[in-house]
């Protein structure tokens, strides 16, 4: 055990959390937004719409999350039409591919979410606000949306921490993010197992974190339904 | 098209090899992974806290790094360990451990946290009387595991290994990063030597959506097999 070279190399692990941190964030964002949008997409009565918005998930869900990555930022690059427009600006920097591509995922996995939490909220609570007569849009946000919210909790949180491991990926493109820093460091050292404890351990603590942020608030929407 | 040409012209061979390869990846790491299963289910169901603890130790150290990390430390320390074990016993050459083998074993890490999870969780929903009808009938260990807690664990868990399966098949596409060919390092190499990384790319999220799909076709048969009544 090479107690000196984990105490050096943390310092600069912890700088590259910060860039782990400002992908997962932009991309949990983004990718609610995008989640929400195909959510409500997936409920469309409409069969071609429908069929779109699971179409979009089925792709994102059914590839790895490095095809992804790298058909966005070593693939569009190759389109010539691309270049010529203002999206080449964001498209050549591996930073904004990164997020591109993991707000499309997430985006994926969270419309699923989202989706079987609308649906299985219990007819008789839409029927009530109707029969009260409440219009539909305060029966969406006041009614639909908190309940949609607190069922979905628990398994949104194991998204967040599934795109905390797959914010790694961003290393294959060259990003200096907590695994590319550690595999920097592993492959200039020949110490994996010290790294690795150092590096694993940042992870392991924000997994510790977001698992126990996403309880509290389980607690604190846990009303009944 | 003339990309995906058999023989010297495309790469439509070495693709199939490449799939050929992912899958049996896959696989490996899956059989692994149930080994780790087996070991670390019954540390996670024991009541010594010291056992219980390991059991949790491996499931959350697993599941809560990337696990492009834990394929890191196995392809850069993999051999060392190696090299380290053989030196104790006096061999002092360089071992290289093959790729395939760190690749699956990584994997199989990765997706044993999974499974054992899962299994963890299908043994803790069989009805207690099961456990106890068996051992107060007297059923000698053999058949009191394979005849009647197994079958029934089974049923449980195969709707939610075949999850594990799939992030298990999505995840080989990580080992391409130690030099392993398979889907994704077979694309990599086609997209550097033809320029044409969109095709290849895109031809491989195909493959794996290909993959993907087939498995759970047949996943679900055995599904809807394993779950028909007693």
């Amino acid at each position: 055990m090479d107690i000196e070279l984990m105490i050096s190399s943390f310092p600069k692990l912890l700088n590259a959390t910060l860039i782990t941190l400002k992908l997962l964030s932009v991309s949990l964002i983004l990718g609610l937004f995008i989640g929400f949008g195909f959510a409500i997409l997936r409920m469309n009565n409409n069969k071609l719409i429908n069929k779109f918005a699971y179409g979009y998930s089925y792709i994102f869900r059914g590839t790895p999350l490095l095809v992804q990555i790298f058909i966005i930022y070593f693939g569009l690059g190759q389109i010539e039409y691309l270049r010529t427009t203002f999206l080449w600006v964001v498209l050549k920097e591996p930073y904004w591919c990164a997020i591109i591509a993991f707000s499309l995922n997430t985006g994926a996995y969270t419309s699923e979410i989202l989706r079987s939490a609308f649906q299985t909220i219990k007819p008789g609570y839409l029927e009530a606000g109707r029969s009260l007569g409440i219009p539909s849009k305060i029966i969406f946000t006041k009614i639909q949306i908190p309940i949609a919210i607190k069922q979905s909790l628990p398994a949104y949180g194991n998204e967040i921490i599934l795109m905390l491991k797959g914010t790694s990926l961003a290393s294959t493109v060259t990003l200096m993010d907590l695994t590319g820093v550690a595999k920097y460091i592993i492959s200039t050292t020949f110490k994996p197992v010290e790294v690795f404890i150092v590096a694993g351990g940042i992870y392991l603590f924000m997994t510790f974190i977001i698992h126990n942020v996403i309880k509290y608030l389980e607690k604190k929407y846990g009303f009944q339904t | 098209m003339e990309l995906l040409y058999f023989g010297d012209k495309g790469w439509g061979d070495e693709l199939f090899f490449a799939t050929l390869m992912t899958i049996a990846v896959s696989i490996t790491a899956m059989i692994i992974g149930f080994i780790f299963a087996a070991l670390f289910t019954p540390l996670k169901l024991s009541n010594n806290k010291f056992l219980n603890s390991i059991g949790n130790a491996y499931t959350t150290v697993i599941r809560g790094v990337p696990e492009l990390l834990v394929i890191y430390l196995f392809f850069f320390g993999g051999s060392g360990a190696i090299m380290f074990v053989a030196s104790i016993f006096g061999y002092n050459d360089y071992i290289e451990i093959n790729a395939f083998l760190t690749g699956s074993f990584s994997i199989g890490i990765i997706s044993g946290a999974y499974s054992t999870e899962v299994f963890r969780g299908a043994l803790q929903s069989i009805d207690k009387g099961q456990f106890e009808a068996a051992k107060v009938l007297g059923f000698n260990k053999y058949i009191y595991f394979f005849k009647i807690i197994l079958p029934q664990m089974l049923r449980l868990a195969i709707p939610n290994l075949s999850n594990v399966w799939q992030i298990t098949l999505k995840d080989t596409s990580l080992i391409s990063v130690t030099g392993l060919v398979e889907i994704m390092r077979q694309s990599y190499i086609a997209a550097g030597s033809t320029r044409d990384p969109l095709f290849f790319y895109s031809f491989a999220a195909v493959l794996y959506l290909m993959l993907t799909f087939l498995s759970m076709q047949l996943l679900n048969r055995l599904e809807t097999k394993y779950s028909k009544g007693y």
